[in-house]
């Protein structure tokens, strides 16, 4: 674990990330505690990647989607902290990016990481439709990894001008191939969206929205799970608490999407 | 001045957006084969230049090596017949240029200087054969002369060198001082001063109106002479803002006929918040109202609760995507700007545009010259503009509706507004109480000062001319403000870094800091340290300049190292310009000469009242004669595709609406995603309360009947709320008076009308007022195509926000109908009133009754539903407004993608009851196991007309079969009008 008195997980901030509170209590409610940390103090030293064992880059419009999603602070990263990322990437740590934190993800090379120079090898482009896409999406694993376990779909808001996956048919036959797609995009009934709008939101390669390093310890994420921790967060809630109360049954307080953010939890607890 | 200019072009292998932008522009009329889009970053810098290796470092920083290539100073190759590159004039905020600024100085750790800058622009190549005519309609629709350069060239202009690299850097080169202004003068030059502007020395033109009226410059000639000297133009500058309509909100304030001796805004809507809070009594939810940046209201014991709403409508008809987006960011800042600062956690908009499938031919110019945008590039341009604005800033925009008529379209009305959340009090201290102490610093935090929006809020022809060197038309510049947001309302407020805070609007820090010297009791300003944009700025300019992502704080001495320590490790630029006092004067200091000494009294209460006269305006319309149709099922589907009724669903996808977690019930609800009139979002954690919103309008009553048009606007907003369970008892108001010709006493009096009616409806719910705004000159003054005067009002517009606390989301219901067998019921009584509604506005007919409302049986059946919901007894709800019954029922039956079984009752004609927008009115569908229940806390009022169940939405009056329809096809035709979108 952490070392003590320490929060287990780091949440970058700064630059117009955003999504760095709801991040900090879905992994509250799952049993892990946070420091929200500003990239400019881990550059400063007042704070350090070494102390934590999840960092969490959350979702945003960190320099508002300029040079492309993601890129400027990537750059920001790879500028100023790159020694310590990789030396945290050594340990046996975590890294989480979600929506942005995905973005700044694959511009850092992150995810895939086939190797340890870590080249860009994917791209979130922008959204087929060339706009902001929010809305409810299904997402079924596709791997069966620290990540996924238990988990049979989630269901949560997508919200992202450019998370249209791309990389080369290499690439993909070899993230395919070594299992790293952790989950695509699906039907309500969980067949594959195969690239239907809006099923597939934004036109991602082979329904992608979530890979993982090669090594299985970095996850990129486009949807956003901490956005709908409750059972009333869901999109199509009140057509679900009608049917349970008629069928007598109890309502639920969270949803199925904490069970993401327990697998991160567990898997420091093991 | 930059001696190295690089320019770096970065295209997409395989732009994923291709099709749909060519597709785009193929259905605005363009014949085009395909469009390309190119981002080119031109870098200039003086101290250093760069080496081949590093502009290939630069291009690679700025590109994506998988998808994208980059070439440096060399012209991106494609197949294309025309080149077209969009850039920004100088001066006008570049986002894209600064953030390639910052990642080239991170990555090389050097800084740019004065006189270096990276400037974006976007190349367009075009493929297809156009005309020249159309080139230049092509050219028109890519870029804004107000703010952006455009350079166009063939294939072969091209061939081989590209497009030229420009750097639009501002050159101001006289370092300006303070003058006097002579006001000892005749009243017709007086007059001109206030209309035209002080005339500048230097350049002998006018400096753009003052909006000063004769007796208000008579005021203030008269002060200057008892101080026994001129004004200086920083001084009279300074004046003419704070006493502008826009702040001073002169209309609301005066005096009105015999019967309104204290005016508007303290008769009927201070006093009906007086009123209701005094009735209430320790059940008063209002902890902050009119005073501050936003208003407030409890939420819980811990939290409270701000929201406020703001139009931005003449900067939005210049530069639609611009006005915006600085009117969204700018009304987040009242809300960082209530108190000591709440967190931004819902946005609301509201757009009034003319109809985006008409071209009217209006002009500012006689001889066709300076067209009016037409109504559909403003549309899409305000709805970009709170795109970007609301998404880049992290805060979720559930809240919003589209309200489209051709009497809009010289001026758009677009309404944005903002919730806040805070905790009610830090260590004790109250954080809805700000007071800046003398002796505290004056601290700007934020962006630099240029000229933008100095008396931008006026439409002049200087204005207006593309070739002026530094706009008047404003780009926010959202990252920027998320910075400064986030380190104050996360961080420096806990701190309690801080004694008081303010958002630099309108006047910018001449409004704000002479609003701020009133807590203290006095300002001594330095001019000299306000961070400018570029140099050259005379001091009357940095003064009043409203530069967007401004605050201005009050910082005790003893805090100010922490508090600017704290501002440079968010890299959030602070600079202290001064300090409060308490001199009662207002003091400006510039190049070590005093340029401002005012009393503050005189600057704050010195306008001349005014007393204001009205006159009835009477319009008699007939009542209408049409015969009712046999079958209504043309009807319907016509009545769903009109626009102020069908789905705009485009916009509240592309607005993020769950960023913060909060999201209960959103936009679009339902398996057939329907928009709704009420949205619900948690805003705090840890609690099952939620903030409810809905809003009213009806600008086709206002001709009509003024005061019913106030009524029909709360009782909408009102009743939104009470159908997803939001309790009357917290529930407070906002009211947004969009007015036309003010000066015209049958405005003023069917303003009067409509402020009488606020005061009622405020009464009568027990629902306070806790802010408000307004803008009373909505004209549009110009030509038509063959040069005659025209003059386009819009109608007059009352848009009431209400805002509540939902107790329990968990018991929050939808607007969807869920499942076959439930009853369908309409709860509230229907007359025959068709005034000013969708469906007469259908047939071209203008009068009829406007709706009126019964207040306390409204009052009593929202408590009843209230009690139903609480309860748990209604499957779903929603209340009857634009269209009436036919189109609330057929959107309850989409959003369920459920059919209906219908039966209209007797003793009206089926389509008035159909179509009367009578008030007060919900539809709600309840599950048959709790018709007992439901039934014996309506009686009477609630009427079931039939079931859910099948696919088909069946109406029938008696034997006769009215509308027979697939929901499927109703689906269709509702979401039709705006599907290309």
């Amino acid at each position: 674990m952490a070392r003590a008195n320490n929060p287990g997980a780091l949440i970058m901030s700064g630059y117009g990330l955003n999504s760095e509170m709801e991040t900090a209590e879905a992994l509250m409610r799952a049993g892990m505690a946070s420091d929200i940390v500003h990239i400019n103090d881990l550059i400063a030293g007042e704070k350090t990647l070494s102390d934590y064992r999840l960092m969490v880059f959350p979702g945003g419009f960190s320099y508002g989607d300029d040079t492309g999603a993601g890129n400027a602070y990537a750059n920001r990263v790879r500028n100023n902290l790159w020694s310590d990322v990789k030396e945290f990437l050594a340990g046996d740590n975590l890294v989480l990016g979600i929506c942005n934190g995905f973005q700044i993800l694959a511009n850092l090379g992150l995810v895939p990481a086939f190797d340890r120079d870590r080249p860009r090898e994917i791209a979130l482009m922008p959204n087929r439709k060339g706009v902001l896409e929010c809305r409810f999406v299904t997402l079924k694993p596709a791997a069966d990894n620290l990540w996924t376990k238990g988990i049979s779909h989630l269901y949560c808001p997508v919200s992202h001008g450019e998370g249209n996956f791309s990389c080369s048919e290499e690439t993909l036959k070899r993230i395919e191939r070594e299992g790293m797609v952790a989950f695509r995009y699906s039907r309500d009934d969980l067949s594959p969206a195969g690239g239907e709008y809006p099923y597939n939101p934004n036109g991602a390669l082979a329904d992608i929205a979530g890979v993982t390093s090669a090594d299985g310890k970095v996850l990129g994420l486009m949807p956003h799970p901490e956005r709908a921790m409750e059972f009333v967060n869901l999109y199509d809630w009140p057509v679900r608490k009608e049917r349970l109360k008629r069928e007598k049954k109890p309502l639920p307080t969270e949803s199925m999407n904490m069970q993401f953010f327990r697998n991160i939890v567990e898997y420091f607890g093991k | 001045m930059a001696s190295y200019v690089h320019r770096i072009e970065v295209q997409y292998s395989r732009d994923p957006r291709l099709p749909t932008r060519t597709e785009r522009f193929r259905s605005l009329g363009f014949p085009l084969r395909e469009l390309h889009l190119v981002d080119v970053y031109t870098i200039a810098t003086a101290q250093r230049d760069f080496s081949p290796e590093e502009l290939s470092q630069i291009g690679a920083q700025l590109s994506n090596p998988v998808v994208q290539r980059y070439s440096v100073d060399q012209p991106t190759e494609a197949e294309f017949d025309y080149a077209i590159e969009v850039g920004f004039l100088p001066g006008v905020t570049d986002n894209a240029g600064t953030t390639a600024r910052q990642t080239i100085e991170d990555y090389f750790g050097f800084r740019f200087g004065e006189g270096e800058a990276v400037f974006s622009s976007q190349l367009y190549l075009v493929c297809g054969d156009l005309t020249p005519e159309s080139l230049e309609r092509l050219t028109a629709a890519l870029a804004n002369p107000l703010v952006n350069r455009v350079h166009v060239r063939s294939r072969e202009e091209y061939a081989g060198k590209g497009m030229d690299a420009i750097t639009p850097f501002v050159h101001l080169h006289d370092l300006q001082a303070a003058g006097t202004v002579d006001l000892d003068l005749p009243d017709a030059e007086l007059a001109r001063i206030g209309k035209e502007g002080i005339l500048d020395p230097a350049t002998g033109e006018r400096r753009g109106p003052l909006a000063l009226d004769l007796a208000q410059l008579h005021a203030i000639r008269d002060y200057f002479r008892r101080l026994g000297r001129k004004p200086t133009d920083v001084e009279l500058e300074s004046l003419a803002q704070t006493w502008s309509e826009h702040c001073k909100h002169t209309i609301f304030a005066s005096a009105m006929d015999d019967d309104v001796p204290r005016g508007l805004y303290k008769t009927c809507i201070q006093a009906a918040t007086n009123t209701v809070r005094e009735a209430k009594g320790d059940d008063d939810i209002c902890v902050s109202v009119f005073t501050d940046n936003s208003g407030a209201i409890v939420f819980d014991d811990e939290n409270l609760v701000t929201c406020k709403v703001e139009t931005h409508n003449s900067p939005s008809a210049l530069d639609p995507f611009g006005g915006a987006l600085t009117g969204i960011v700018g009304v987040n800042r009242d809300t960082i700007g209530f108190g000591l600062g709440a967190k931004p956690c819902i946005n609301i908009y509201g757009y009034c545009v003319g109809d985006p499938d008409t071209e009217p031919a209006l002009f500012r110019g006689k001889n066709r010259t300076n067209p009016i945008l037409p109504p559909r590039r403003i549309f899409e341009g305000v709805v970009r503009g709170v795109d970007v604005g609301g998404n880049c800033s992290g805060i979720p925009t559930p809240q919003g509706w589209c309200y489209f008529h051709d009497r809009y379209v010289g001026k758009p009305l677009v309404f944005a507004g903002t919730v806040g959340v805070m905790p009610r009090a830090n260590n004790g201290r109250p954080l809805h109480e700000k007071q800046a102490l003398p002796g505290d610093l004056i601290v700007m935090v934020g962006g630099r000062v240029g000229k933008d929006g100095i008396h931008g809020a006026t439409f002049s022809s200087e204005a207006l001319d593309p070739a002026s060197p530094v706009t008047a038309v404003q780009i926010g510049d959202p990252i920027t403000q998320k910075k400064f947001s986030d380190v104050i309302v996360k961080e420096a407020r806990d701190l309690d870094l801080y004694r008081s805070i303010t958002d630099n609007g309108a006047g910018g820090i001449s409004c704000s800091v002479a609003e701020m010297a009133r807590e203290s009791g006095g300002c001594h300003v330095l001019l000299d340290r306000v961070p400018l944009k570029y140099p050259g700025m005379a001091p009357w300019e940095i003064w009043i300049s409203e530069s967007q992502e401004r605050m201005t704080l009050a910082v005790p001495e003893e805090k100010i190292e922490a508090f600017m320590n704290l501002m440079k490790r968010r890299e959030v630029e602070a600079t202290v310009i001064g300090t409060f006092t308490d001199t009662g004067r207002c003091v400006v200091e510039y190049g070590g000469e005093t340029v401002m000494d005012v009393d503050l009294d005189f600057l704050h209460d010195g306008l001349p009242k005014k007393h204001l006269l009205t006159e009835p305006v009477k319009t008699a319309y007939p009542e209408p004669d049409v015969p009712c149709p046999d079958r209504l099922d043309d009807l319907l589907l016509a009545m769903l595709k009109r626009k102020n009724i069908c789905s705009k669903e485009f916009i509240s996808t592309r607005y993020d609406h769950t960023v913060q977690g909060g999201h209960v019930l959103g936009p679009v609800q339902g398996a057939g995603r329907v928009q709704t009139c009420a949205t619900l979002t948690k805003v705090v954690p840890g609690s099952m309360k939620g903030v409810g919103l809905s809003q009213g309008l009806f600008p086709m009553y206002s001709e009509l009947d003024p005061y019913r048009m106030a009524l029909a606007a709360i009782d909408a907003a009102v009743r939104g709320l009470i159908a997803i369970g939001v309790p009357m008892d917290t529930i407070a108001l906002l009211d947004n008076f969009c007015w036309c010709s003010s000066d015209e006493p049958g405005r003023l009096w069917q303003l009067k009308r409509a402020a009488f009616g606020c005061y009622d409806g405020a009464v009568g719910f027990e629902t306070p007022y806790i802010s408000g705004k307004d803008s009373m000159f909505n004209d549009f003054s110009g030509f038509d195509a063959d040069s005659n005067p025209v003059k386009v009002s819009v109608p007059p517009t009352l848009l009431i926000t209400s805002i509540g606390v939902h107790p329990d989301v968990m018991t929050a219901v939808s607007m969807d109908a869920k499942f076959d067998g439930d009853l369908v019921y309409v709860v509230g009584e229907t007359g025959e009133e068709l005034g000013g509604s969708e469906y007469l506005a259908h047939l071209g007919i203008e009068g009829g009754a406007v709706p009126s409302l019964d207040i306390e049986t409204a009052k009593v059946r929202y408590g009843r539903m209230t009690d139903a919901i609480t309860k748990g007894l209604l499957a779903s709800a929603f209340p009857v407004t634009h269209g009436g019954l036919l189109v609330a029922l057929a959107k309850v039956a989409i959003a369920g993608r459920v059919g209906m079984d219908l039966a209209v009752p007797g003793g009206m004609r089926p389509d008035t009851y159909l179509l009367s927008e009578s008030l007060g009115r919900l539809i709600v569908t309840v599950a048959p196991g709790d018709r007992e229940a439901f039934e014996e806390i309506f009686g009477s009022d609630a009427h079931l007309i039939g079931r859910v169940g099948g696919e088909t939405f069946r109406v029938s009056a008696g034997e006769r079969t009215l509308i027979e329809q697939a929901v499927t096809a109703m689906e269709t035709a509702y979401k039709a009008p705006f599907g290309g979108y």
